[in-house]
């Protein structure tokens, strides 16, 4: 695959790993955040941690959209799939997710609930114009590098005048996200945070560009370094971190030039823009309320928001009590420090925001990493 | 969060979509998000989408400063 | 004078369809089973019209035995069908203990509605898979449920073979210092199957690997010292990650892989990133994987090329003592991970 295994050279990694342990000051700790859960992933699947310095801990954030997806919006979707008979779209990620009264997508599924799940939100368009006698809802998550496709959709079903058609939105956003993690009054709570700099997302910069990053840099001196998504990206900018802190820097620098410019896409936030807008609040898993981090659809396409058109209200459930996705995602603790995990929090029966997908702190830990907690005889 | 990948177009079609090529998968997508994109140019694909093009000068200038040797 | 038989029109393999009459034990019934199943599988056991088939055992020989059911959905997919998959994986399942598959016997759940001409494709893809095996069908059976409650036809094949009696192939076999082998490349039947899916279309070259792999058996048997084979398995649903796993816990081993060993075609690799998938989790139904002690490796190897199921048969690791029994990783840029079990079923990402 072009412009993809280049990327995963072996050879090319050893010499980064080299430079990354060669320039790495060895009187300090460094600590990075990689916002996306698709760099964790990738972090993981391809054994990148073990070729970092051992003085240098990534810690992984909250951009996971499932792990964040709060219970109660699922059981807003399932409440819409069992008890209103409606055609509910979904991606894969969020089928397993347990919600409330041991239901999840796939369970619901199993009891009789239509519920189909869609590569494309224009694959569940699609699905409404198949069956125009049923009601069809899709069931919207993810952050910048999503909602785009989302808007399109939404634009497409009010130009062609669809009415079965609908977006349960959950789409949230990133730098507000970021902004929480770093002067939430929950951080004085948990310690201070030993964040020295973001890695950060690669394809939700390609929407947003690379200026909104300037304001954390500026205001919290730290540094953020936009980063490709393959193995070889995630290490060169990571080595990009490193020397800025080095250096006692605190820019935004861009390693994935190949596809991310300061601006970002004009014509997707310009769709984004015609059919979202910003929600005062929104609970993320593992977080709490957030202002302003998330959208809603705008009064103009009410009739294709589903939560006004059957009405939805939201209902919070609390996690486990001694659940630690808060500290996890505030980059304060450890999956191993929580004492569900690898006990009864597993990605089976996952009970906290961090095991729920694949990408999550504990989930990325426990199917990849788990093998170095094992105590070396 | 954001599974998406560089593939080329190998063809456009009417109403914004286009085929493009991953590794010899096609796949039918829609490129409403990047109108300007070409026959023989590279997307970033998310979720059926293109969401960019892939500057490939860009990339190779990547590739070139991994092999590049340490300043310590 | 014979008497004369009722007169029955033959089957409508054109257009007619199953209805709930071809189950009810009586004439409709056995109509179906002479026209459609005997006469395709046709072999001396069956003709003999019991509803059993006599067996013998030679002297010195042990009975393997092995079923499996069939759910598959789609029915046809590229590189093969439900009845060409029925054969085969019973077949190789029998085979991956290093046993010599003889006979097989197969019963069907046919859902009413469904199209006799789809019937009469899968049973002689069915019964040209058994005679390309040397494994007749020597015995049947056939039911039908109401429309709905049946995804056209289910089908579940059980095999009979034979071993020498001191043969001991299995997944607890497996010692520290043991090679891995896989046969070839991994991931296509999953992805093939995964092509045809409404909401995930893709166009793609990949075909099924779907395919007996008893003769592949044999001979890499025969090119080795007995005991020298610890275990065989093919790694079918869940794939390559998941079968190592359940003979890491059945041996009480672990093992380290090499990534940048195991064969994937580039199409199979692409298709699973582009729905967020790892080869290493997907179904494969004619790949083998084989644990050999660490000093036949090299034969083992040249035996699995020499044959043309194994040509990209490869050496992915190494068998290591580890309590924890963890398959690891070397990655393809040199860093280190757990390949864990499967977490239920394998589903597309877009995060």
């Amino acid at each position: 695959m072009k412009y993809v295994d280049e990327f995963r050279d072996q050879a090319l990694a050893r010499n980064l790993a080299a430079s990354l342990l060669a320039e790495a000051d060895t009187a300090r700790r460094y600590h990075f955040m990689e916002f996306c859960g698709g760099h964790t992933h990738a972090l993981a699947r391809h054994g990148v941690l073990d070729l970092l310095p051992p003085n240098l801990r990534m810690i992984h954030g909250p951009g996971c959209p499932v792990c964040v997806l709060p219970v109660g919006r699922i059981d807003m979707a399932l409440q819409l799939a069992l008890q209103r008979g409606v055609l509910l779209c979904t991606y894969g990620d969020v089928m397993r997710v347990p919600a409330s009264a041991g239901l999840s997508l796939q369970r619901a599924k199993a009891r009789g609930a239509d519920i189909r799940m869609v590569y494309s939100p224009a694959d569940a368009l699609h699905l409404a114009r198949a069956h125009p006698t049923r009601e069809v809802v899709f069931l919207a998550i993810g952050f910048e590098t999503t909602t785009p496709p989302s808007a399109l959709v939404l634009r497409q079903a009010a130009r062609a005048g669809i009415s079965n058609f609908s977006l349960l939105c959950n789409h949230v956003l990133t730098p507000p996200a970021i902004t929480h993690i770093l002067q939430s009054p929950e951080a004085a709570q948990y310690g201070r945070l030993p964040l020295d700099g973001f890695v950060g997302p690669a394809h939700v910069s390609i929407v947003i560009g690379s200026a909104p990053y300037e304001p954390f840099a500026r205001a919290w001196h730290k540094p953020v370094v936009i980063s490709g998504f393959e193995p070889l990206d995630l290490m060169q900018s990571i080595l990009m971190l490193l020397r800025q802190v080095n250096d006692g820097r605190a820019e935004v620098e861009n390693q994935f030039t190949r596809a991310v410019q300061r601006y970002g896409n004009a014509t997707a936030q310009a769709v984004v823009a015609e059919v979202f807008e910003m929600r005062d609040s929104f609970e993320w898993r593992g977080l709490g309320e957030v202002p302003h981090s998330a959208l809603q659809i705008r009064p103009a396409f009410a009739a294709f928001d589903a939560e006004r058109r059957f009405d939805l209200r939201y209902q919070p459930v609390a996690d486990h009590k001694q659940c630690d996705c808060g500290a996890i995602l505030r980059g304060v603790k450890q999956p191993t420090d929580c004492k569900l995990f690898a006990t009864v929090c597993t990605p089976e029966n996952p009970l906290g925001s961090c095991m729920v997908s694949s990408e999550g702190s504990c989930a990325a830990h426990y199917s990849y990493g788990r093998f170095r907690d094992a105590v070396v005889i | 969060m954001c599974l998406a990948l560089p593939a080329r177009i190998v063809e456009r079609l009417g109403d914004e979509q286009a085929v493009v090529d991953l590794g010899g998968v096609r796949k039918q997508i829609s490129v409403a998000l990047v109108p300007e994109a070409q026959v023989g140019d590279y997307v970033i694909v998310h979720v059926g989408h293109a969401l960019g093009l892939l500057d490939e000068a860009e990339a190779l200038a990547s590739l070139a400063l991994f092999a590049e040797l340490s300043r310590a | 004078m014979s008497p004369r038989l009722a007169y029955m029109k033959p089957l409508d393999l054109k257009s007619g369809r199953i209805d709930m009459n071809h189950g009810a034990g009586g004439r409709v019934g056995a109509q179906l089973v002479e026209e459609l199943f005997v006469r395709a599988f046709d072999n001396p056991y069956l003709r003999q019209g019991n509803d059993a088939a006599r067996l013998t055992v030679p002297q010195g020989m042990r009975l393997v035995m092995a079923t499996d059911a069939h759910v598959i959905s789609p029915l046809f997919f590229p590189g093969g069908d439900i009845g060409s998959l029925a054969v085969h994986g019973t077949v190789n399942d029998v085979a991956m203990l290093g046993a010599m598959p003889l006979y097989l016997s197969a019963s069907f759940i046919l859902e009413e509605g469904l199209p006799l001409a789809q019937l009469a494709r899968i049973v002689e893809s069915m019964a040209a898979a058994a005679r390309h095996c040397g494994t007749p069908v020597v015995t049947g059976d056939t039911k039908v449920v109401e429309r709905g409650k049946g995804d056209g036809v289910f089908i579940s094949t059980t095999g009979l073979g034979l071993m020498p009696a001191q043969r001991d192939i299995g997944g607890a076999n497996a010692r520290p210092g043991d090679v891995l082998l896989l046969s070839g490349s991994i991931g296509e039947h999953g992805v093939a199957v995964l092509s045809q899916r409404e909401s995930l279309q893709f166009d793609t070259e990949i075909l099924s690997d779907s395919a007996p792999l008893h003769l592949l058996v044999a001979a890499l048997l025969s090119a080795l010292p007995e005991g020298a084979v610890r275990v065989l398995r093919d790694p079918t649903r869940g794939g390559l990650a998941t079968t190592l796993n359940e003979i890491a816990r059945q041996s009480a081993v672990g093992m380290l892989l090499d990534e940048a060993a195991i064969p994937v075609q580039p199409q199979v690799a692409a298709a699973c990133e582009m729905l967020g998938l790892d080869p290493l989790y997907i179904a494969n139904e004619g790949k083998l994987v084989a644990i050999v002690a660490a000093e036949a490796a090299d034969t083992a190897l040249s035996a699995l090329r020499a044959h043309p199921l194994g040509v990209h048969a490869a050496r992915i690791g190494v068998v290591q003592a580890d309590p924890q029994r963890f398959v690891q990783m070397r990655t393809g840029v040199g860093g280190r991970r757990v390949v864990d079990w499967l977490s239920g079923e394998a589903l597309p990402r877009i995060c």
